[in-house]
């Protein structure tokens, strides 16, 4: 076992012991950010170079698991961050216990870390169910009846719904099984080795389950009724982890499956279920952006929707799948700076809703500015990152022959853009006169901090639109590998 | 001896449509508790009914920490939820009792169903272990979904994951105990913050109806 990938599990719980039992925010922030960085740099050692995986290990870390697990971490520093002045200056509401937030974010970066880092499919299940209550008590760290709502209902759909994906779990210990009930066990490389000779029908079944389980709670359409309330109820910082990080982690749970499906030479129905659910995501998740008055809950539709491309490229398979993988990028950092950013607004204006927010641009030039690029960004034009995988899966779309799913595809894209820059692009003209006005005045350490981390994230998001730097295609090849797709 | 097994299995089924048979909370978390011994017991009764000597230390530890988790440290924080929130019974479910009595008997039904079908390649010491997994999940997801008190609708999902925790079972030959202890632990954690959050939905709603908690849509 490697002492580095121990340390990403470790670190994170300690920090938030230590945190807890620290009673002063400026001491939590501090144990906040450092471990955020310790995390980070550990994170970027292993791009350097990736420890060689011990077969039969209950942690390692493969391409795969490292793309989720930088994403995890480069958004936890973003959020860390962006913690320090939302905690410090007092938000727009009062909070329930705000000594709490810190050593609870610590804990979600640990199961998150975990969910990754597991090469046992059980002990992956465990980590992600952490997640789930690790995150719940932060969305309601406002004490409002709609946040306990969102959490509520975000903690009993999950659970049940990942459940579910335990009992697929369980079925692949099933398909595995000898006549005398020994088997290859839960462990994520024995499984991908006896992959040929598992029991399709046990093999089949486990999928349906997982994608059902772990599709809960990635937000896949139609089991995504919990996703924008508990997004849009949430603090900001925790919403940006929330979209860009845990969706992320709950999709590694179906991609395990599916490489499995892949490995056992039979990637076409995994793929296929994976394109349905892909397709009603990006409909349901289009469909509810427009007309929807609230900005958070719009950009987390706009997750639903994001989810469904992500599911649609890898549904496809061969060179889209690296179009989907890079997606997954490009969905996570940019959806991250919206979050951010829209909670710049949420600070300056005092409401969540895009019909009382006017002339931003006035009153926080800077993040309104910003804004317009993340929706841009966001939205699939070029030349930012989403353009290009974008138009990855489309390419593929049409060189397979099915020339109609790429023209639906390209369509709802195009309507889910337009919805989100209807709602978000008047917010940031006009006059600001008529509107709520809540903001104090600000250190410029603090501004520097509430815009320095999302426009961070958006300048990645322009360098993987230009041309994706050779590492982060190595890995995003190896990844696309591991579930069978061609780069 | 698979005769044991047998019986525990059957017991499960029964407590489970007890459970959505019932309108009295304590009477279900009591419900609750016994299929928590049922589960510690069983791997027990298993392992003697595929003759294997019943008792060694991972057997033993993870009965005793289903026996611990699932019979007494569960029951406990839902008995002190009812008892802080004040409410005895689940007044106007979303489905009548006797609808969801007929439901019940229509998904134990399927279950056997499925069970016929889905024949596993190894003996496991019982023939009810399949029929009698799914049965509780499939009766544990209809107390969630027919329930609105939201304690029911704890012992619903606890309901669903004693199904699967049956399931797993079948695996005792290939799977680590540490795994299915970590999911215990999981299920202990996850109970308890759901404890919290009935906590404040009874403080903030002055009562536990999950209705109540239908202000955020479109």
């Amino acid at each position: 076992m490697s002492p580095r990938i121990l340390l990403l599990i470790a670190l994170p719980v300690l920090a938030a012991a230590a945190a807890w039992r620290s009673r002063s925010m400026r001491v939590q922030l501090w144990v906040l950010l450092g471990t955020a960085l310790i995390h980070a740099g550990t994170v970027g050692s292993l791009w350097l170079d990736l420890p060689r995986p011990a077969p039969g290990a209950i942690v390692g870390v493969d391409a795969l698991g490292l793309l989720v697990l930088t994403l995890a971490s480069v958004l936890f520093l973003a959020s860390a961050l962006y913690s320090i002045p939302y905690l410090t200056e007092g938000t727009h509401d009062e909070p329930s216990a705000p000594l709490r937030y810190a050593p609870l974010l610590l804990l979600f970066l640990g199961a998150m870390s975990l969910v990754t880092l597991s090469r046992n499919l059980a002990l992956m299940w465990a980590a992600v169910e952490a997640t789930t209550l690790a995150s719940a008590p932060l969305i309601y760290f406002y004490r409002r009846p709609g946040s306990l709502e969102a959490a509520w209902k975000y903690l009993l759909i999950c659970s049940v719904g990942i459940a579910l994906a335990l009992l697929g779990t369980f079925f692949l210990g099933v398909a595995s099984a000898g006549p005398d009930g020994r088997g290859s066990g839960l462990g994520i490389d024995d499984l991908l080795r006896v992959a040929p000779q598992l029991d399709h029908r046990w093999l089949r079944a486990a999928f349906v389950l997982a994608l059902v389980g772990y599709g809960t709670k990635m937000g896949l359409a139609p089991l995504h009724t919990w996703l924008p309330d508990a997004h849009g109820q949430s603090p900001s910082p925790v919403s940006a982890l929330l979209s860009g990080a845990l969706l992320n982690c709950a999709l590694l749970g179906i991609l395990r499956f599916h490489a499995i499906n892949a490995a056992a030479g039979d990637p076409g129905i995994s793929g296929q279920m994976l394109l349905v659910l892909g397709f009603a995501s990006l409909l349901v998740g289009t469909a509810s952006l427009l007309g929807q008055r609230d900005y958070k809950r719009l950009l987390a539709y706009s997750s639903v929707e994001n989810m469904g491309v992500i599911a649609i490229g890898i549904g496809f398979g061969g060179s889209a799948t690296y179009g989907g993988l890079l997606h997954l990028v490009n969905h996570s950092l940019a959806k991250g700076a919206l979050f951010l950013l829209s909670c710049n607004v949420l600070r300056a204006y005092g409401t969540t809703s895009s019909e009382r927010v006017r002339g931003a641009r006035r009153r926080i030039p800077l993040s309104a500015a910003l804004l317009g690029v993340a929706v841009f960004a966001m939205g699939g034009s070029p030349p930012f990152g989403p353009f290009v995988s974008e138009v990855t899966i489309f390419f593929d779309a049409m060189r397979r022959g099915a020339p109609w799913i790429g023209v639906a595809f390209v369509a709802l894209l195009g309507v889910a853009f337009v919805a989100m820059a209807g709602a978000m692009f008047p917010m940031l003209q006009g006059d600001d006169a008529g509107c709520p006005k809540v903001m104090a005045r600000r250190s410029l350490r603090h501004q520097l901090l509430a815009v320095g981390p999302p426009a961070v994230l958006l300048a990645i998001v322009l360098v993987l639109g230009v041309r994706v730097p050779r590492a982060i295609d190595a890995i995003l090849r190896g990844a696309a590998a591991i579930l069978g797709g061609s780069s | 001896m698979s005769a044991v097994a047998d019986l525990l299995l059957a017991l499960l089924i029964l407590v489970g449509l007890y459970m959505v048979s019932t309108s009295r909370l304590h009477a279900c978390v009591r419900a609750s508790a016994l299929q928590g011994i049922l589960l510690g017991l069983l791997p027990i009764a298993l392992r003697w009914a595929n003759g294997i000597v019943p008792l060694d230390l991972p057997v033993v530890t993870l009965a005793a920490g289903a026996i611990a988790i699932k019979a007494i440290a569960i029951p406990r924080l839902l008995v002190r939820s009812i008892r802080e929130a004040g409410v005895r019974r689940e007044v106007e479910p979303m489905v009548s009792l006797h609808g969801s009595i007929l439901g019940a008997a229509v998904l134990i039904g399927l279950a056997f169903w499925l069970g016929e079908r889905m024949v596993l390649p190894f003996p496991v010491g019982s023939k009810l272990l399949v029929p009698a997994a799914i049965s509780n999940v499939l009766l544990g997801f209809l107390i969630v979904v027919a329930r609105r008190k939201a304690i029911t609708q704890v012992v619903g999902y606890l309901a669903l994951e004693n199904g699967v925790f049956v399931f797993g079972l079948a695996l005792a030959r290939q799977q680590p105990i540490l795994v299915e202890l970590s999911v215990l632990l999981d299920v202990l954690v996850g109970v308890f913050v759901m404890g919290i959050a009935i906590h404040h939905i009874s403080r903030t709603f002055d009562h536990l109806d999950t209705d109540a908690l239908a202000s955020l849509r479109e």
